[in-house]
């Protein structure tokens, strides 16, 4: 509220009623403080993460709490990535979820486009299907595709988690397309194919470019939901060379007789680096993902 | 979605204008059959990962699938994997109710402090952009993450919980959450809730940009509380973002499964099992793919059910 604002009987705000002023001083308090305690809540877990991460397996056995860090050793780190070839997992997580982000943002963009700007018959029924799909109840698909990968000797493969994350990546990612290509205005189409182009060159040159900012949301979305996802790994790999991040972190850390948190959390704290910039930088963007065209 | 349903007009807009008919017919036509080419390879996609194994699951829940035993393999089983569901000493009556309960209690907690979350961001304010990264972290990371660091956190040697218990004097310190069926549900809860409150205020955030702010400016000089402006002004135009947000909750709640199987696997016990737990053990640890079919047909129609209360109840009030 600026000082400009005239009230009913039309004096200035300033002149108005001064002890009204304090209550919004108290209000903005009040939120100051319940948003601290959201962040603190957020991001506390991650700190002490990231303190285990640098415990040795020493210090852990000793038991002593601390809300400092104790110690600071990459002796974790060591065993994740030499012992147990942490690094290979994480790349599976990097092939997959970027081979996931590529296929749906190419696939997805031609249907958002046909579902925008086409004429194309029984769209609600497209459309039906597509926010459908979105939900479908992924356990329901593990089984049935377990048994037909196997008959295909795909368990293993990279093909197998890129088909199935689809499903996380492909109905938002079309959604989303959609609308963003139908708040595109048809008159920079339009004119581009008065000008001679036909209606293919028209949308390489001139409506994908428009729809470059569109594209990078969706491929953000997409990476994030692919690179997140443990259950398919968890049913559609077998050996732990071929497992992704989430599923090997379930994993490592984890003998028979103990469990080593600070292994855990190191493992933790390399999945989590891409994620947590990713966020930083595009938060915007991935609020937009979610909202647009479902609070219409 | 109105903007899409619209009838396009790119080159479409010629159909209107007066041409000849043979033009027009053709310039329809290659532009639905450019339509048809493009948006096919998604439902291609789409049908093979969901309707094929739909389909497949219907046909094995109606036989016994089970490869390790080769001579009932494949066989005709009528109604007996649905049945094997409520038989003496099937988990699948309390796995149910689990599922159930930690729905309606996860999705309420979570809805209620992401309307504050939401609430409380929505306004301009300094740095807020960071305040909201850091807050929606724990949403994009995966659920693994979220569950190990809580299970560590409910740790009773190592863990903040039981640390920070001990330094107030409160009781339920010593406490092992993770091996007592009913604290290990709080374990999951706060892990989950963790997780997720974010995503719901992303959604209700995105629900409140909309709303013009103008709306508020008439009501401040009409004189209406802010309490009043919430009820009558911001609860209602939310709404439809409201929805969003409670189905796509409700929905994965009620398919909640990795938190619980890296957090409590299920235990102690059979305490914390889901009914995507249960599915997920069908599947992969009895291989028994006639009565995992049969839950997943369970979860689906289950699932539809819920979509349809919600699109009743928000299509009567609204």
């Amino acid at each position: 509220m600026s000082t400009l604002t005239i009230t009913r009987d039309g004096r200035p705000t300033e002149f108005a009623a001064p002890p009204r002023r304090r209550l919004p001083t108290l209000a903005a308090a009040g939120r100051t403080v319940l948003l601290a305690v959201f962040v603190l809540v957020s991001l506390f877990p991650f700190y002490w993460m990231v303190i285990t991460s640098f415990k040795t397996t020493a210090d852990l056995n000793a038991g002593t709490h601390s809300l400092l860090p104790t110690s600071f050793s990459l002796s974790a780190y060591r065993n994740d990535f030499a012992q147990y070839d942490y690094w290979r997992n994480v790349l599976n997580s990097a092939i997959v979820a970027l081979s996931t982000t590529v296929i749906t943002v190419v696939v997805g963009s031609a249907a958002g486009y046909a579902l925008a700007r086409t004429r194309l018959r029984g769209k609600p029924v497209l459309l039906g299907f597509i926010l459908v799909a979105g939900f479908f109840p992924i356990m329901a698909m593990v089984g049935p595709l377990f048994l037909t990968f196997s008959h295909a000797h795909l368990i293993d493969s990279y093909w197998t988690l890129i088909a199935s994350y689809l499903v996380y990546t492909l109905p938002i990612a079309i959604w989303f397309l959609a609308n963003f290509f139908s708040q595109i205005p048809v008159e920079i189409e339009e004119a581009a194919v008065v000008d001679g182009l036909t209606r293919l060159r028209a949308l390489f040159r001139v409506v994908v470019p428009v729809a470059m900012p569109g594209v990078l949301t969706a491929a953000i979305l997409s990476f994030i939901l692919a690179w997140n996802d443990f259950t398919f790994a968890l049913s559609f790999t077998q050996t732990p060379s071929h497992y992704t991040a989430p599923l090997a972190i379930s994993n490592l850390g984890h003998s028979q007789f103990q469990v080593f948190p600070n292994m855990i959390d190191a493992a933790v704290v390399v999945v989590t680096i891409p994620i947590a910039l990713l966020v930083l930088a595009a938060q915007r963007r991935i609020v937009s993902g979610f909202t647009s065209g479902s609070t219409k | 979605m109105a903007a899409i349903d619209q009838a396009p007009d790119v080159p479409g807009r010629s159909a209107d204008s007066p041409r000849p008919r043979s033009r027009r017919g053709t310039l329809l036509t290659q532009d639905r059959r450019l339509g048809l080419l493009l948006i096919a390879p998604a439902i291609a996609l789409l049908l093979a990962i969901t309707a094929y194994p739909l389909g497949y699951n219907v046909w094995n829940a109606f036989h016994y699938v089970v490869p390790d035993i080769p001579f009932i393999n494949g066989k005709a089983a009528g109604l007996a994997n649905f049945r094997r569901m409520f038989a003496v000493g099937s988990t699948f009556e309390p796995a149910l109710l689990h599922t159930v309960v930690f729905t309606l209690v996860s999705v309420t907690v979570e809805v209620g402090i992401a309307l504050v979350l939401a609430l409380a961001l929505n306004k301009p304010f300094r740095g807020r952009s960071l305040v909201r990264a850091a807050v929606f972290i724990p949403w994009a990371v995966p659920t693994v993450v979220s569950a190990e660091a809580w299970k560590e956190m409910f740790d009773p040697r190592q863990g903040f919980v039981d640390y920070a218990l001990h330094l107030l004097h409160l009781p339920g310190s010593g406490t092992t959450w993770l091996a007592n069926t009913d604290t290990s549900w709080v374990a999951l809860f706060v892990a989950d809730a963790w997780k997720n409150t974010p995503f719901v205020a992303i959604i209700l955030i995105g629900g409140l940009q909309v709303i013009p702010a103008e709306i508020y400016e008439a009501a401040k000089i009409d004189g209406a509380s802010a309490w009043r402006q919430f009820r009558r002004l911001t609860l209602p135009l939310l709404k439809p973002a409201l929805m969003v947000a409670l189905i796509f909750r409700t929905l994965s709640a009620f398919l909640v499964f990795d938190v619980v199987y890296i957090m409590s696997n299920g235990g102690p016990g059979t305490s914390t099992e889901t009914l995507a737990y249960l599915d997920f053990n069908a599947f992969h640890v009895d291989y028994d793919y006639g009565y995992g079919g049969a839950i997943s047909l369970v979860l689906i129609v289950l699932c539809l059910l819920i979509a349809a209360v919600y699109t009743r109840v928000f299509r009567e009030r609204g």
